[in-house]
């Protein structure tokens, strides 16, 4: 399932030499249900911490209650008074969310004062970038998620973003910058800017419980990776299910054409007992392939070349011969499940919070 | 069919109000999305005397903005409603802020200074308020935000900066803040426009559109109501949406769904 494969691979973290895995979180005003995933990832992520050996941990950085100083000024004038800005959760309050940079120093330093005992990493939630491009620039935003994502303490990343919101270029710098995007997308096509009726009214609040989920993997390999399933809000949060067809959709990147570039299992079956021409020796005895995984009883030369084509002395024969030595099997399309899966990082959460404050309870 | 006057209506129920005049609180923000063809001003006029007319809530109060219209000008319409707004206000239960009639100053900094300088007073009433006995709900309206980005030198950045403030407040002090905008002041930007932020920041949207069918006798158009449904420690509520016509008469509003009218 896609979500699970999130969830698998924020848990994971980063790896060595590697930056540190990044989800987006997509969503249009069509389908407002982003906020819902990112609850769930949040609850998923705190839920995989708590259950390793490292003690799971929350940290806030409140962007929310006063991002700009306002009410800090005022409770300094004595216009207001200063319990406003009082908060009864862990939380580093922000006065000023237009610099980024103080930001991340902050981020940072919350972030390493936490992991001080537990000597690991922390995870970074920031709920919304949508919020932060309205008081900073694209580029500093995704300077900021750069440098989060390349800063060695720092397990995984994510974030949630309301692509309506922005100019394309600010989604695909997004994009870019993630190693997962997950996009949320209406169930129903209502007819948008056609005016309200009766007959898309119903449509309209079906979307409001249900979506499209769609995530696209980025893997190291450079081969991307699609999942899709659907998800459907209940009381107590969000479910995943496999799409309307019956099972997920695991699909590469085949564009659409009228002809088909997609093999049958016939046409694979029939692929795989080609003999290539330079495979046989075509001297009268039976045809012997030697594909480099069975020792040669025949060989008397040592083979020491793992990969290539070598000369190869038949006693029989006076002729040169060609001796094809396959490298490997073609790889089959979605076989590569991650060999790393099982890692399991200690890590801490810190969260960002610049849209709404939720507190999470036990 | 059902009309303003009577103790709930079809607009009450899609708002999740009570009989009591209540409900409708707890940190929430209504959008009021209207049009030229259809003034959602009626709305705003509704939710006023909702909001001061119950006899169970006798210390809610209102702080009302105005960048659209006199004081006046609204206690005419609410005493055609049988609400007294002069009264009202000397009772500090309405508390009126004349945005039309302030020195703008220039710049963004000058802009930024002094909506402080109004936010400042906001939060003060509403602290104010908070801490009286029997206290239950504020309400902060802003008629109109479209108005007040005029006002700001076209600065919407600003506007939804105190906006957020707002929903802050409302959010520590359990208060409804309740905007009215023009939708079609939007319609042509070729930019993602702030309206579609106010709909991400805002837990219920109403929208006062035209018929399909365009303009009617008897029917002076219709009303969608998105609740987006509230998520609390005990769990989420689904979003729901209601749409049904309404028209408005001299000292009140009916409101009906299409094809019951008699």
């Amino acid at each position: 399932m896609a979500a699970e494969a999130i969830s698998r691979a924020l848990r994971d973290g980063a790896l060595e030499g590697e930056h540190a895995p990044a989800l987006t979180i997509k969503d249009s005003i069509h389908a407002p249900l982003g906020a819902f995933v990112f609850d769930h990832i949040l609850a998923q992520l705190s839920s995989n911490i708590s259950s390793s050996k490292s003690q799971a941990q929350l940290r806030i950085v409140d962007c929310y209650t006063d991002p700009l100083g306002w009410k800090i000024q005022l409770a300094e004038s004595g216009i207001v008074s200063n319990r406003s800005t009082q908060n009864a959760t862990t939380a580093s309050l922000c006065k000023n969310v237009r610099d980024l940079d103080m930001l991340f120093s902050s981020i940072v330093e919350l972030g390493k004062e936490v992991i001080r005992e537990t000597k690991g990493r922390f995870a970074v939630a920031i709920d919304s970038v949508s919020e932060i491009l309205r008081h900073a620039s694209i580029s500093s935003a995704a300077s900021l998620l750069s440098n989060l994502r390349s800063h060695d303490q720092v397990a995984c990343l994510f974030w949630l973003f309301h692509s309506d919101l922005h100019e394309m270029k600010a989604s695909s710098a997004l994009e870019y910058i993630s190693s997962m995007v997950a996009c949320v997308e209406p169930i129903s096509n209502t007819a948008n800017g056609k005016g309200m009726n009766s007959e898309n009214v119903p449509l309209i609040e079906q979307n409001l419980g249900r979506g499209k989920f769609s995530v696209r993997f980025k893997r190291r390999n450079g081969r991307i990776r699609l999942m899709s399933e659907e998800l459907h809000t209940e009381q107590m949060g969000i479910n995943f299910v496999p799409a309307f067809e019956g099972h997920v959709t695991s699909q590469s990147l085949v564009p659409k054409v009228q002809f088909n570039l997609q093999l049958s299992e016939k046409e694979r079956n029939d692929r795989a007992k080609v003999v290539l021409p330079f495979e046989h020796q075509g001297d009268g005895k039976p045809i012997q392939i030697y594909d480099g995984r069975r020792s040669v009883s025949e060989s008397k030369t040592e083979n020491k070349e793992t990969n290539a084509e070598k000369m190869h002395v038949n006693e029989d024969s006076g002729r040169g011969e060609i001796i094809y030595i396959r490298d490997s099997d073609d790889e089959m399309p979605d076989s590569d499940e991650d060999p790393d899966d099982d890692l399991i990082s200690d890590s801490t959460i810190f969260f960002l919070t610049v849209g709404i404050l939720e507190l999470l309870t036990n | 069919m059902m009309s303003s006057n009577s103790a709930n209506n079809l607009l009450d129920e899609a708002l999740g109000f009570n009989d009591d005049g209540g409900g409708g609180g707890g940190g929430l923000l209504l959008l009021i999305e209207d049009r030229v063809e259809t003034s959602g001003a009626f709305i705003l006029h509704h939710l006023i005397k909702r909001r001061l007319s119950s006899p169970n809530r006798p210390n809610d109060v209102v702080v009302f903005l105005s960048f659209a219209h006199p004081f006046s000008h609204y206690d005419r319409i609410l005493r055609k409603m049988g609400c007294n707004l002069g009264v009202q206000k000397e009772n500090k239960r309405f508390v009126y802020y004349d945005m039309l009639n302030l020195n703008y100053p220039d710049g963004e900094k000058g802009a930024e200074d002094l909506l402080l300088s109004v936010y400042g007073k906001i939060q003060k009433t509403v602290e104010l308020c908070s801490s009286r006995e029997g206290y239950k709900n504020s309400t902060i309206m802003i008629d109109d935000i479209s108005l007040m980005e005029v006002a700001l030198c076209g600065s919407s950045n600003l506007v939804l900066d105190f906006l957020h403030y707002c929903y802050s407040l409302a959010t520590q002090f359990d208060c409804l803040v309740i905007i009215l905008n023009h939708e079609d002041v939007y319609s042509t930007m070729d930019v993602p426009s702030p309206l579609l932020q106010m709909e991400y920041l805002a837990n219920i949207v109403i929208k006062a559109e035209p018929l399909a069918t365009g303009l009617a006798t008897d029917v002076h158009g219709q009303l969608t109501v998105l609740n987006k449904g509230i998520c609390q420690g005990s769990g989420c509520s689904k979003g729901k949406i209601r749409n049904f016509h309404f028209r408005v008469k001299e000292n009140c509003v009916e409101y009906f769904y299409p094809g019951s009218r008699t």
